[in-house]
């Protein structure tokens, strides 16, 4: 119980030195630049010390709680007497890995579900549609894009594939996507890329990179162990894109049917 | 006492949220632990400790969001809009990307460890000063390039240009810089873009473009609002390909 205490008093000192600077520079700008006092600053100083409490506990659960899992779930994994087949032979098969594939999409998938840059868009992207973007909507969106794109990351890196290629085919693929999304969504598509990769996901997924990069003959972790992060900010724009174009389509489908429902009540 | 069964309600409903956001995690750590690896649990009681924490934590976050962050970014950005000098907003971006990056701790960690790959790349010499000196450099790199990101971002929003061609021009720089850089910093450089957004920039800054394009005339918070952060992961990568090269 005292280490736990500890351990939170700890963590909460180092996110107030993580929040100082930026706190520095609002107040900077409040003060000498914009010179009033923004309204409710009663309010907003609790949310942020709500924020900074939040944020202590969240961290300190994960190290605790996920963390160590994570870690371990992925070097078991990985562990080339779990993989079995050629992997004890020192050699590689891409298809003997299949659970690690699953893995990186579920892990993906969840981690990103609890991130907390990816809500805090999400809520404000549902404030500002008026509702027609649903923030769960969204957000499960952003994870099932994560999901293929960790899962996908992990093939690359059994493979020894270069990084590159997925990438510049990945932007192909957005580009392409953009032509044809609705001007609505495509910022807020490109902002989810960024928001995906946070507190959570990071940790998790660079312990599955560098597990898989340590134990797979032939790749060194260094080298090889980067890149799933890269896969994890890209999918997810293609994601939302996608997930755009489908709600217009399940909505046009839904307004022609009314239609012709009412024509069926009113010959 | 109303008032009282008010906020009881909310953090109830704050709580629950927060559990369901989490229960996925649990879910797969559960099926992997129990299916697919087959070994119980260590430290359950930890583990389940850990994840009251985490419940509480992302309810006080989201709370927290909601009074101070967004209210603060949004008020800033009507103060700098009705103000009208474009000059102070754009140090105002500068200093708000470039400060909040610099010591972002995913950064520090991620540019040592790049230091680490590039010793091994044969690119530096692999004593303590050599590391470490470009480790630093790199993460001087990576905060001036969200600072100038976001000084870019907020222009855009100004001026009202369409995102898809400023974000298309940058995927273009990414991928001639690809070809010139050495490969070891490639796979650090495709990286760094998502792990410099931290979770207290991501809501002020999202609040800071929504709240410019609600202010200024002809801008559409929807449209124009959105799109900081996408430049801000974005730019890294171009930089610290450049910083590959020149360094």
């Amino acid at each position: 119980m005292a280490d736990l205490l500890m351990h939170i008093l700890m963590t909460g000192w180092a996110t107030v030195f993580d929040v100082v600077p930026i706190a520095a520079i609002l107040m900077f700008f409040q003060v000498v630049v914009i010179r009033k006092v923004p309204p409710n600053p009663k309010r907003i100083a609790v949310g942020f010390l709500y924020v900074l409490i939040g944020l202590t506990l969240f961290l300190v659960g994960l190290e605790m709680a996920l963390f160590p899992v994570g870690d371990t779930m992925a070097s078991q994994l990985t562990d080339p007497a779990f993989i079995g087949g050629d992997a004890l032979k020192g050699m590689v098969n891409w298809t003997d890995y299949t659970w690690v594939y699953i893995f990186a999409a579920a892990i993906g998938f969840a981690t990103t579900v609890a991130e907390p840059s990816l809500i805090a868009v999400a809520i404000k992207a549902e404030q500002i549609s008026g509702g027609a973007i649903k923030a769960w909507g969204l957000r499960i969106a952003v994870a099932i894009g994560v999901a293929v794109g960790v899962s996908l990351g992990a093939y690359r890196i059994v493979s020894g594939t270069p990084l590159h290629w997925y990438i510049i085919a990945g932007y192909v693929v957005v580009i392409i996507q953009t032509i044809w999304a609705s001007k609505f969504i495509v910022a807020l598509a490109y902002d989810s890329g960024g928001v995906t990769t946070s507190t959570v996901t990071v940790p998790v997924v660079t312990a599955l990179g560098l597990g898989l990069a340590s134990t797979i003959p032939g790749r060194s972790p260094l080298l090889d162990g980067f890149g799933l992060i890269a896969f994890a900010s890209l999918f997810p724009i293609m994601a939302v894109l996608a997930y755009s174009k489908l709600a217009e389509w399940v909505q046009a489908r839904e307004h022609k049917k009314a239609q012709e429902g009412e024509k069926e009540t009113n010959p | 006492m109303g008032e009282f069964l008010k906020i009881a309600k909310g953090l109830a409903h704050l709580l629950m949220e927060a559990a369901r956001d989490l229960l996925p995690i649990v879910l797969v750590i559960a099926f992997f632990q129990a299916v697919v690896i087959r070994q119980p649990f260590p430290n359950l009681t930890e583990i389940l400790v850990g994840t009251m924490l985490v419940i509480l934590g992302l309810a006080f976050f989201v709370r927290g969001l909601e009074m101070g962050l967004f209210p603060l970014g949004e008020s800033m950005a009507q103060a700098f809009a009705r103000k009208g000098s474009v000059m102070w907003l754009m140090v105002f971006a500068f200093a708000l990307g470039f400060g909040t990056t610099v010591a972002e701790p995913a950064l520090i960690a991620v540019a040592a460890e790049a230091s680490k790959t590039v010793a091994e790349g044969g690119l530096i010499a692999s004593d303590e000063e050599a590391l470490d000196d470009y480790a630093y450099g790199l993460r001087m790199t990576v905060a001036l390039s969200v600072g100038f990101a976001i000084v870019i971002g907020v222009l855009r929003i100004i001026k009202g240009w369409p995102i898809q061609w400023v974000i298309i021009a940058g995927y273009m720089g990414v991928v001639v810089l690809t070809f010139f850089a050495p490969p070891e910093i490639v796979g650090i450089a495709y990286d760094s873009g998502g792990v410099t957004t931290s979770t207290i920039t991501v809501p002020l800054v999202t609040a800071l473009g929504v709240g410019l394009a609600t202010s200024i005339r002809g801008r559409n918070p929807m449209t124009d609002g959105f799109g900081l952060i996408a430049f801000a992961s974005l730019t890294p990568m171009m930089f610290v390909m450049i910083y590959g090269m020149v360094y």
